[in-house]
């Protein structure tokens, strides 16, 4: 082997200087290719950088403390002993040499012969060769020019991956690259505590996503675009959420005949007040009701411990182009209709035009929401932490129904109760549903 | 519309540049009153005429040598070859003259030599060969190799108004085995730009001529494996599509290349280069050539069937590279 010059590396786009800053090598000491030779420091870095042969230190050009430009040799890398030659030879294609061995250095070398047709078909001669003779000191790493490319790209050292690869001998294969840092990308994320809107007692937060299957990389191309505060905050909430309770959802149909023909009626006498009047505002009305005749449904659970609430605070899902939010009517109990209708055009408003306070989104007890709002029939919602019970809407639709023996056509509206059955046995859920159907179909008006 | 087959296509491309433009005309052995070995010609005698449409004795040196003093008279001829095989008769007309009038006396000659190459039919040795890299390897010529009907029509066309010696072999396997639906408008087909035949994301296979069918046969079986070639179509060879080909070598990271022609000094080689030049940092596997052995095309059946790449040859060496 020739003398090796060693240059100061390039350490980023903009960077023209490095200042050495330690020698780990003396002059005349043996390294080997890849070993780290000197510490440097730059404005974007401090690292060690490996040696970019195996010999003996020769010569060293730039002394510690120095700065000098970029590519300046800062050292040179020589033959070394006779001994030092021998072994190299011992270890021929381990190390990519800048020149490489002669044949004839390679003691059991055996005349290789050009192949014919197929370059590379299951292990080759040399392959075989490298398996008799496994290097004593380095492992080289099989991998491929693109898996060395992405792994540089992404900063990844390549020995994090032995006895991963799945290509053949275990080499790493592209897939193999990308999943790992897909994986590590995935697996160390604190979850940040910005959903905002739930005070008291925290649930335990299970690790966001750690799916035991490794996930399938898509390999066309893609559009990367990184989760908004907002889409990632509700993303681990409701991962949390589903691992947090134990859902089952029961499902009621109820008669809106009632409640449709109350809202005509009122609602002129509402917009003189200054309110528009939707459905919704019933249907909290009416659950509100039933949570007081059913306190387990505006509970939560901290460890072995339920919390009855005393106040009634109903949040309501509103749908933003941007994401969801659930801003919360407080103490909703203790509001009439005409209150409820205002509170409710008030937070939809303030949530459309981004004006809601951190107040607004605090402390709900139960939620309404309603997957009926773009003609779904019905849907089962996910249950909004650390509360246990949820409630949705589906679409007002006509239907014939059978009452008392006779066809009719009523407007009617599926419910849906998600319920955390570690709390909440089935009966209880029904019941408190049925308590809301009932009020609801027998309104007063 | 009526489905025109490969060979068709050829004589459409021909016929309507000679409607078009009166410096056009053909010649060759047996190409007027015969119509043609293949039939690439039938009909055109009557058409245009005998000036047009010039049976030659069996000299490919001379029909080439005509064709460009022709062409430096201002002409614009498709000369004939009966078999692409008889194409070496008149290599140096076409490599120290053809090739070199513009670079030499800025005179263009643009003539067209065109000829039936490929196997496949049990022609034997001297009926079968694929000669393209004998004109490949000449600057100042170009180089087509069409696949389609389509690319058949477009490319000969689009040689016949190019202002240089184009060499055009059209495969004789494909002749009436590959028909399609051509569009009635005047189209013609870029010299030099390539076309993927199917999208996949695992492997590049690198073809052209008959070989994108086999390539094609190849991608559905593995596709019942979960394997899925990407299949592109260089047309031309001289000059081949660079962009296309590290595109598609990005994409899928594994490359196979696949031509009818003998290995050693064959196009896979000269992309192997370009790839391994160009796009090294992209391969997650080595560049794999599938091509006939170097041997001379045997006339025995299944001794040609044997030196042929095979959809097998394909599947097989697709499978390595897929777990490699």
């Amino acid at each position: 082997m020739a003398e090796t010059k060693v240059i100061m590396p390039q350490m980023g786009e903009s960077i023209f200087e490095g200042t050495l800053t330690k020698w780990l090598k003396k002059k005349g000491e043996r390294v080997e290719r890849d070993e780290p030779l000197f510490e440097i420091s730059t404005d974007k870095i401090d690292t060690e950088i490996p040696s970019p042969a195996a010999g003996v230190l020769q010569d060293i050009l730039v002394n510690e403390g120095q700065t000098v430009q970029i590519n300046t040799v800062v050292a040179v890398i020589g033959d070394g002993s006779a001994k030092a030659a021998a072994e190299e030879a011992k270890q021929p294609a381990k190390q990519e040499p800048p020149a490489k061995e002669a044949p004839k250095e390679t003691p059991k070398q055996e005349p290789k012969e050009v192949k014919g047709p197929a370059p590379v078909a299951g292990p080759t001669a040399e392959t075989e060769e490298e398996e008799r003779e496994p290097s004593a000191t380095e492992e080289r790493i099989k991998s491929s020019p693109l898996v060395r490319r992405i792994a540089k790209e992404h900063n990844v050292d390549l020995s994090a991956l032995t006895g991963k690869g799945t290509g053949i001998d275990g080499r790493v294969t592209k897939s193999d690259i990308l999943s790992y840092i897909e994986q590590s990308k995935a697996a160390p994320r604190p979850a940040p505590a910005e959903a905002g809107a739930y005070k008291g007692p925290e649930p335990p937060r299970p690790k966001p996503s750690a799916p035991a299957v490794q996930p399938v990389t898509f390999t066309g191309e893609v559009e990367r675009v990184p989760l908004t505060q907002m889409r990632k905050a509700i993303a681990e909430h409701m991962v949390m959420s589903r691992k947090t309770s134990a859902h089952v959802t029961t499902f009621f149909e109820v008669d809106c005949s009632r409640i449709l023909h109350a809202k005509e009626k009122l609602q002129p006498d509402f917009e003189r007040s200054g309110a528009r009047l939707t459905v919704t505002a019933f249907f909290v009305q009416a659950a509100a009701n039933a949570l007081k005749r059913f306190p387990i449904v505006n509970s939560s659970l901290e460890g072995d411990t339920i919390l009855y609430k005393r106040a009634i605070n109903i949040g309501i899902a509103v749908n933003l182009e941007w994401g969801l939010i659930v801003p919360v009517i407080k103490n909703a109990d203790e509001k009439n209709l005409l209150g409820l209708a205002k509170a409710i055009n008030d937070i939809g408003e303030r949530a459309r035009n981004k004006k809601l306070t951190p107040d607004d989104i605090k402390d709900g007890t139960f939620t309404i929401t309603n997957p009926g709002q773009y003609g779904a029939v019905i849907g089962t919602p996910i249950i909004n932490q650390p509360q246990v019970a949820i409630m949705g809407m589906g679409g007002i639709k006509k239907r014939a129904v059978v009452i008392d023996d006779a066809i009719a056509i009523r407007p009617m509206i599926m419910l849906s109760l998600s319920f955390d059955h570690r709390v909440i046995d089935g009966a209880t859920a029904d019941q408190f549903m049925a308590d809301v159907q009932k009020q609801l179909e027998s309104w007063a008006s | 519309m009526p489905l025109t087959t490969y060979v068709e296509a050829i004589r459409q491309g021909i016929w309507e540049e000679m409607e078009k433009d009166e410096r056009v005309f053909v010649l060759g052995e047996d190409v007027g009153i015969y119509g043609g070995a293949f039939k690439v010609t039938a009909g055109m005698l009557e058409r245009f005429g005998e000036w047009r449409v010039i049976d030659t004795p069996i000299s490919e040196s001379g029909i080439v040598g005509t064709a460009i003093g022709a062409a430096l008279m201002g002409m614009r001829p498709v000369a004939e070859m009966q078999f692409a095989d008889f194409i070496s008769c008149a290599f140096d007309q076409i490599t120290n003259f053809a090739a070199k009038c513009r670079y030499r006396w800025g005179a263009g000659v643009p003539i067209v030599v065109r000829g039936p190459s490929g196997g496949g039919v049990h022609g034997g040795p001297f009926h079968s060969q694929n000669p393209e890299m004998y004109f490949v390897h000449t600057p100042g010529l170009k180089v087509v190799c069409p696949a389609t009907a389509y690319d058949a029509k477009g490319l000969i066309k689009a040689a016949i108004r190019d202002p240089d010696p184009v060499i055009y072999f059209e495969h004789k396997f494909l002749y009436r085995r590959v028909k399609e639906e051509l569009p009635s408008d005047d189209f013609v087909v870029p010299i030099g730009k390539a076309a993927i035949r199917r999208n996949g994301t695992d492997i590049t296979v690198i073809t052209y001529g008959a070989m994108i069918y086999i390539a094609l046969e190849a991608a559905k079986e593995l596709e019942k494996e979960g394997i899925d070639l990407h299949v592109l179509d260089l047309r031309s060879l001289l000059p081949f599509d660079n962009e296309a080909v590290l595109e598609s070598v990005k994409k899928t990271n594994k490359v196979i290349l696949l031509h009818e022609d003998t290995q050693i000094g064959g196009f896979a080689g000269e992309l192997a280069a370009v790839i391994s030049e160009q796009a090294f940092e992209y391969l997650d596997g080595p560049i794999r050539r599938i091509t006939a052995p170097n041997t001379p095309v045997p006339y025995s059946p299944p001794l040609e069937e044997f030196f042929l790449p095979k959809v097998s040859d394909v599947v097989r060496v697709a499978r390595e590279l897929y777990a490699y």
